[in-house]
């Protein structure tokens, strides 16, 4: 009879080693897919002021728009260094797609100055701006996958037991909110050189 | 593809590396050990006096030298196929590595690959150019971290952004299946069978027939003969037909896998009729890619060869098609678009 108890606390043991790891590597998954979104994030950040430069002295009327890209950038710097996924997620998406929303509009405009976009470098530019935009896309897209599984790991039955052993914590996903940030695709971004 | 989906491939995809390894070296034993047994036999001293009197008796072949030397020599080829297969694959191609982009559209295959190493998950690959105007791609490597993607000049200039994306994402899928690690084993060893075959054929050619009359002349053992000759022919029709074998072992286990990686670059992409767009452009272009041969032609995302039996359908296309017929996989991706449409979510599997 004792024997049987040794054989089932060793399983139990056993098992709930297996689970805690498990929990613990995704753990580690989902804040390696925030440090992903985080990197491509400041790549963001750290090109529109050159995008800025490049297009000011072209379209010096239209500063509205450029000061709505700079003001929206720099609020966006600011709520980055402080989000974690444990916190502060929907705020900095938020942030994020106030600044895409006012990226789409300068874009727009770019577009109504052709000889603006024959000048090369503002070509180079919107290539990087649509790599840039599309990584950060494809970061959230694997983020939200990873922290989705963890969440509901964390929360199954019998994962559940051990999840305050793991210091495992429900993670905010980072959801698009703004219609005009889903409207986004709308304007064509390519600077595909045609054949 | 989800995780369950994604680690049974992974697992099915290293067994099957482990199998082909283990044919691979089964018949280079078979080869050697085959070889020393007709030895053996051609070589046992006679039974009667009468024949024991020919030269040849004073040899008699007991230790399998052929057989070890063969299975050392199959270890090797597979270890090194193993490490240099990658390399082979790339020189083989004529690809030049694509290190600091000059032109803007390197500059953008450079963008899309890590756009799309990070939608996938993996570390960045090292991104290959193949000087051909023929639209195609292709991935090889050993393992996730040592991946190489390479496409040809002309899938740049064929493609849109969006495309490409696509295509790239089909091929980044390939390396997180571990499907590049089995098709550069495969292609590496493929190639060294070839090599054996078309030697023996040369040598059946000249000497062949002088070395199997003077042996059917000597001895006077009847049974021994009859066994002897079926052996002997055994083990030259396993020999030439090596490289047939090895091909269809190349066709069986690429042909569902391109489905797989389709589906995969919709669920990195989630854009699949941009993938749709992709294949139709590439299979319009049809002009063969002449820089790719044979030997690396399961490896591509289109059949480089331009063989017709990839684009139709039926029964010769499924014995020997390196790929899924161009309408199938166009019409799977269709529907996957049409149902992300209207669903919002990247169907599993069509």
């Amino acid at each position: 009879m004792s024997w049987l108890l040794l054989i089932l606390i060793v399983a139990a043991v056993v098992w709930g080693i297996s689970a805690y790891n498990g929990l613990i590597q995704l753990k580690g998954d989902t804040l390696n897919a925030w440090k992903q979104i985080d990197v491509q994030l400041k790549r963001r950040h750290d090109l529109i002021p050159n995008l800025v430069n490049a297009v000011r002295g072209a379209m010096d009327f239209e500063r509205e728009t450029l000061e709505a890209v700079i003001q929206a950038r720099n609020q966006a710097v600011k709520i980055q260094a402080e989000a974690l996924p444990t916190g502060g997620v929907k705020k900095l998406a938020a942030a994020e797609a106030q600044l895409g929303a006012a990226l789409s509009r300068l874009n727009v405009v770019v577009e109504r100055y052709p000889q603006l976009k024959a000048t090369g470098n503002i070509g180079q530019l919107q290539e990087e701006l649509t790599s840039t935009e599309n990584r950060v896309a494809f970061a959230r897209q694997l983020y939200n996958d990873t922290a989705t599984s963890y969440n509901v790991r964390q929360q199954q039955f019998p994962w559940t037991l051990i999840a305050g052993v793991a210091r495992a914590e429900m993670v905010e996903l980072w959801e698009i909110t703004d219609e005009q940030e889903r409207a986004v695709p709308a304007v064509d971004l390519s600077s595909k050189p045609k054949a | 593809m989800s995780d369950a989906n994604l680690f049974q491939q992974q697992r099915l995809n290293r067994r099957r590396s482990a199998v082909l390894v283990t044919i691979f070296l089964l018949f280079f034993a078979w080869i050697g050990f085959g070889g020393d047994y007709i030895l053996y036999l051609s070589t046992m001293p006679a039974s009667t006096p009468a024949a024991s009197r020919g030269a040849r008796s004073t040899y008699h072949h007991t230790f399998p030298w052929c057989g070890i030397g063969a299975t050392l020599l199959g270890i090797g080829m597979a270890w090194y196929g193993w490490r240099n297969g990658p390399k082979q694959v790339l020189w083989a191609t004529g690809a030049w590595e694509l290190v600091q982009p000059a032109k803007p559209e390197e500059q953008q295959l450079v963008n899309v690959v890590e756009e799309m190493a990070i939608a996938s998950g993996l570390p960045k690959p090292s991104v290959w150019m193949v000087p051909d105007k023929d639209p195609n791609a292709f991935a090889t490597g050993t393992d996730e971290r040592h991946a190489h993607i390479a496409v040809t000049e002309g899938l740049l200039t064929t493609l849109t952004r969006d495309e490409l994306q696509a295509v790239v994402a089909h091929e980044l899928a390939h390396v997180k299946n571990y499907d590049v690690k089995l098709m550069t084993l495969l292609a590496a060893l493929v190639g060294v069978l070839a090599l054996i075959s078309d030697g023996t054929r040369r040598f059946l050619g000249r000497g062949g027939a002088r070395v199997a009359g003077r042996r059917s002349g000597g001895g006077g053992r009847k049974g021994g003969v009859g066994l002897l000759a079926i052996l002997l022919v055994l083990w030259l029709v396993s020999v030439l037909l090596a490289p047939l074998v090895s091909r269809l072992l190349a066709l069986a286990v690429s042909r569902k896998r391109e489905f797989l990686a389709d589906a995969s670059s919709a669920q990195f992409t989630r854009n699949p009729a941009a993938l749709a767009s992709a294949l139709r452009k590439i299979e319009d272009a049809a002009a063969p890619t002449t820089t790719i041969h044979r030997g690396t032609a399961h490896l591509c995302i289109a059949d480089p060869l331009g063989r017709r039996a990839s684009f139709k359908e039926g029964f010769l296309a499924d014995v020997f098609g390196t790929h899924p017929p161009m309408a199938v996989r166009i019409a799977r991706l269709k529907a996957m678009a049409y149902q992300y449409q209207k669903t919002g979510v990247i169907p599993e599997a069509v």
